[in-house]
């Protein structure tokens, strides 16, 4: 295609994303892709600022005009569009060169998230499961009702018969979830709830057939389907709360690099993809770029942001030879380094290999619903053959009579209730917490950040907005505002971004011939003039007055004229201090955990009112903070952004990451908000106690219904009919406490009423679906 | 007696008609994108990029 297309670069940048836009390389788009039978090959982009019908179209429309594209079709939900097309007949560059030109940033979807990924495989297995439970339940259901309603013998057998046509391949289809996972804990030589769900199952079955068989009066056809209908809805809603966030957080993934420019020896530049950058490479790095590997500057000086690395958020001074660790950002100048690490043992790849071995410890948390089936299980398998054995004894050795009875016993205590006890209560509370911009990584993170005792912050973008603001001006009066933000705003540094930010309202000037001094400010011309700003001594050369000794200020002068000086600081992140009192007023005390100077910490302490606070640690020294902690018995929550935290939010109890934080730190993070407002943390943790107490009184609920039942089945008491109202009530009764969860740490609602504001987005939407609306920053 | 022979075939036969209704809905990937499909219907097909492909 030799045609020009015009390029929307706006939407690139309206979709949060920073940075230029990238093509990828035509080997990275073929490793991922994946050849189909018919010979073409099908590839999965991932473009993040896709949110509406015209994106869609115009994706669709423009790849599917490319004369090699078989199709496109876009995908909102998961924000990609899936590519078909012929290897033979063009380009793979051309796939992701065409969606550039359309103005999106796109990743390939990496392949654990292809078509073929075991979780939507589960997704849609226990989807079909479901509905082959809903048609027998259903129909077995009908047919119940008319032998409880008194029909013949005769139609009573038949129709006996007919269920149990429909609910032998039902359970088989539809039972597999419970039985392989029962198969599982039992092989391992555990109990979890699906054990007793499965052998309830199976016995009630294999029982019904018998007596239909011999033509008695009684069957549970109807309990076991729909014991299965119920608990495939509870499993079918833990797996979409589990799927939305997911899904959530991989769209958020912005901030690894995912490949760079490499000058090559001919002095070509050239894109490399991430994973075939080798030590000895030189790559040249922009402003506004991460660095992919660790690496040695060989050319051209710059500032960098090393916050991710020590959270430190202070642009740091870099010229040639120094070494950079990977992930860390450029900002004023273009730099040439050699690479000095692949992406294997890059700094970013050792942070990881901490992360992984202290997520090993939390993997061994065993859920609430696990710890009552060990108690359960036994309990209920012993009172079925204390029954047995007590009906053989009063009965005379009638076994027919002995096992029918101790089976029913079983059936009653079925763990249906149970088994909806914990995951009705988790959705709800995900959908409460995706209404403050949380998301949950999955259900145990509930129970485990209901039992923290102690927060402990990082400082830096967790507790601050990690970003420099304005809090003192001096400026003369005879010092052009205009003129600041002319030059101000020509750069990318942090504190020019501040001060064109806090001069938004100022009246536009032009400044010419402006350049970047890397590590002192910018420069340029106004009004034939020359101007600085940067460095107050640096600034101090040109300006009258002022010598800037001893000052840490940004300044702007003109040559001859005064001085305006900004002091910057780094700003308290909205609901900090709310957040704070609040978990003091629920007895939580709060600690602070930053990689920066204890002068500044020791500020921000005060400021929070925080009484103990750890400056200048280390990643690793964080992890030991928390893991001594942990070994003298106290449970902590982590809340932090950076790379340097993410060893300590794994090793945590539990943890949790603002949106705006570094991948990993995300990715290691049980919860994510999305809201910049701090008292997300609290208003989490109100809600996990809130799910807390209401799986434990869903418990007592499902228990009270048992201590009733299961009397009245060793009895012998119990008949189909009782069996089948009494798990619908019950299974009800816990839905419905489920539902009193919602309102819960609600400060939103009551600020925006209080502020005279409307809801910042939507509010009220059907269970989960549509709720993961994320406010990426 | 004979009438429940036909009409018990029926009522499992709609019902088996539903549950394969949706198995096909499934399959042919109706549930894959549900907030696409909401937004999709907006989309006239004439915001064009490539006014050639216009025609």
């Amino acid at each position: 295609m030799t045609r020009t297309t015009t390029t929307l670069g706006a939407k690139g940048a309206a979709s949060g994303q920073t940075g230029p836009l990238h093509d990828l390389a035509g080997e990275q788009i073929v490793d991922s892709s994946q050849k189909r039978d018919d010979g073409l090959w099908q590839t999965e982009f991932v473009v993040p600022g896709m949110h509406c019908a015209g994106c869609m179209g115009k994706l669709e429309r423009g790849l599917g005009s490319l004369e090699h594209v078989a199709s496109a079709r876009a995908n909102l939900s998961t924000r990609s569009v899936t590519v078909t097309w012929d290897k033979e007949a063009g380009e793979a560059t051309s796939l992701s060169e065409k969606i550039t030109a359309l103005g999106f940033d796109h990743f390939v979807r990496e392949d654990d998230n292809a078509p073929n990924d075991p979780r939507a495989q589960t997704g849609k297995l226990l989807l079909r499961s479901l509905a082959v439970a809903g048609f027998a339940a259903a129909n077995v259901m009908l047919l119940s009702v008319s032998v409880w309603s008194g029909a013949d013998a005769e139609t009573a057998q038949l129709f006996h018969l007919i269920s149990g046509l429909i609910a032998i391949p039902a359970v088989a289809y539809a039972g597999r979830p419970f039985f392989n996972s029962a198969i599982k804990a039992l092989s391992a030589r555990q109990l979890n709830m699906d054990v007793p769900i499965s052998l309830a199952v199976l016995l009630a079955l294999a029982m019904s057939l018998f007596e239909s068989l011999r033509g008695g009066e009684e069957a549970y056809f109807d309990a076991a389907v729909t014991l299965l209908f119920f608990l495939l809805i509870g499993r079918y809603l833990d797996h979409l709360m589990r799927e939305k966030a997911r899904d959530a957080v991989t769209r958020l993934s912005r901030l690894t690099a995912k490949g760079a420019m490499r000058l090559g020896p001919d002095g070509r530049i050239q894109y490399v993809a991430l994973e075939d950058i080798a030590p000895g490479m030189t790559l040249r790095i922009q402003p506004g770029e991460r660095l992919p590997v660790n690496g040695r500057i060989t050319g051209g000086t710059t500032e960098v942001d090393r916050s991710l690395v020590t959270g430190e958020s202070d642009p740091i001074e870099r010229g040639p030879g120094d070494e950079l660790e990977a992930g860390i950002l450029n900002i004023a100048g273009s730099i040439d380094i050699e690479t000095t690490s692949s992406a294997q043992n890059s700094f970013l790849a050792e942070m990881a290999e901490m992360m992984k071995t202290a997520e090993n410890g939390r993997g061994r948390y065993v859920g609430i619903a696990d710890r009552m089936a060990r108690i359960y299980a036994p309990a209920v398998h012993l009172l079925a053959l204390v029954t047995f054995i007590g009906w053989m004894f009063a009965s005379g050795g009638d076994w027919h009579m002995s096992i029918y009875t101790a089976i029913a016993v079983l059936i009653i205590t079925c763990p249906c209730a149970l088994g909806l006890a914990v995951p009705v209560v988790h959705v709800v509370g995900a959908q409460q917490l995706m209404k403050h911009g949380i998301l949950i990584r999955d259900g145990s993170a509930f129970e485990r950040l209901s039992e923290v005792d102690t927060v402990i912050f990082d400082k830096t973008g967790t507790l601050t907005m990690g970003v420099p603001t304005v809090s003192s001006a001096s400026i003369d009066d005879d010092v052009s505002l205009p003129a600041i933000k002319a030059l101000a705003s020509r750069s990318n540094h942090p504190a020019a971004n501040a001060v064109s930010t806090y001069l938004a309202d100022a009246g536009e000037l032009t400044a010419t011939e402006v350049r970047e001094v890397p590590g002192f400010g910018v420069e340029g011309r106004i009004g034939g003039k020359l101007a600085r700003f940067g460095k107050q001594a640096w600034v101090a050369e040109i300006s009258t007055g002022n010598t800037g000794e001893g000052s840490a200020a940004t300044g702007f002068a003109i040559e001859g004229g005064p001085m305006a000086l900004f002091g910057l600081t780094d700003r308290i992140r909205d609901g900090a201090g709310a957040t704070i009192d609040r978990f003091a007023a629920m007895g939580l005390p709060s600690e602070i955990l930053s990689g920066d100077h204890d002068k500044i910490v020791s500020g921000t302490a005060r400021e929070l009112s925080v009484g103990q606070y750890a400056a200048n640690t280390t990643p690793a020294g964080k992890i030991e903070y928390v893991r001594t902690l942990q070994e003298q018995g106290r449970k902590v929550l982590m809340v932090g952004d950076g790379l340097n935290d993410a060893p300590a939010l794994a090793e945590a109890h539990a943890a949790m990451a603002p949106g705006t934080g570094c991948d990993i730190g995300r990715y290691a993070a049980d919860f994510v908000f999305t809201h910049p407002d701090l008292r997300s943390v609290s208003s989490a943790y109100e809600i996990a106690r809130k799910t807390g107490i209401l799986i434990r009184q869903n418990f007592a609920i499902a228990l009270i219904y048992n201590s009733i039942a299961v009397p009245l089945a060793m009895a012998g008491l119990v008949t189909p009919l009782i069996a089948a109202i009494a798990m619908s009530t019950s299974s009800i009764v816990v839905i419905a406490n489920a539902l009193r969860l919602s309102g819960t740490g609600d400060w939103k609602k009551a600020d925006e009423r209080a502020m005279g504001l409307g809801p910042s987005h939507k509010s009220s939407a059907p269970v989960l679906l549509g709720q993961g609306e994320v406010e990426a920053t | 007696m004979t009438h429940l022979l036909f009409l018990i075939p029926i009522a499992l036969g709609l019902g088996a008609l539903g549950l394969a209704a949706f198995f096909w809905s499934l399959k042919s990937g109706q549930y894959d994108d549900l907030d696409g499909a909401a937004v999709r219907i907006l989309d006239d097909g004439e915001n064009d990029i490539e006014p050639e492909k216009r025609e």
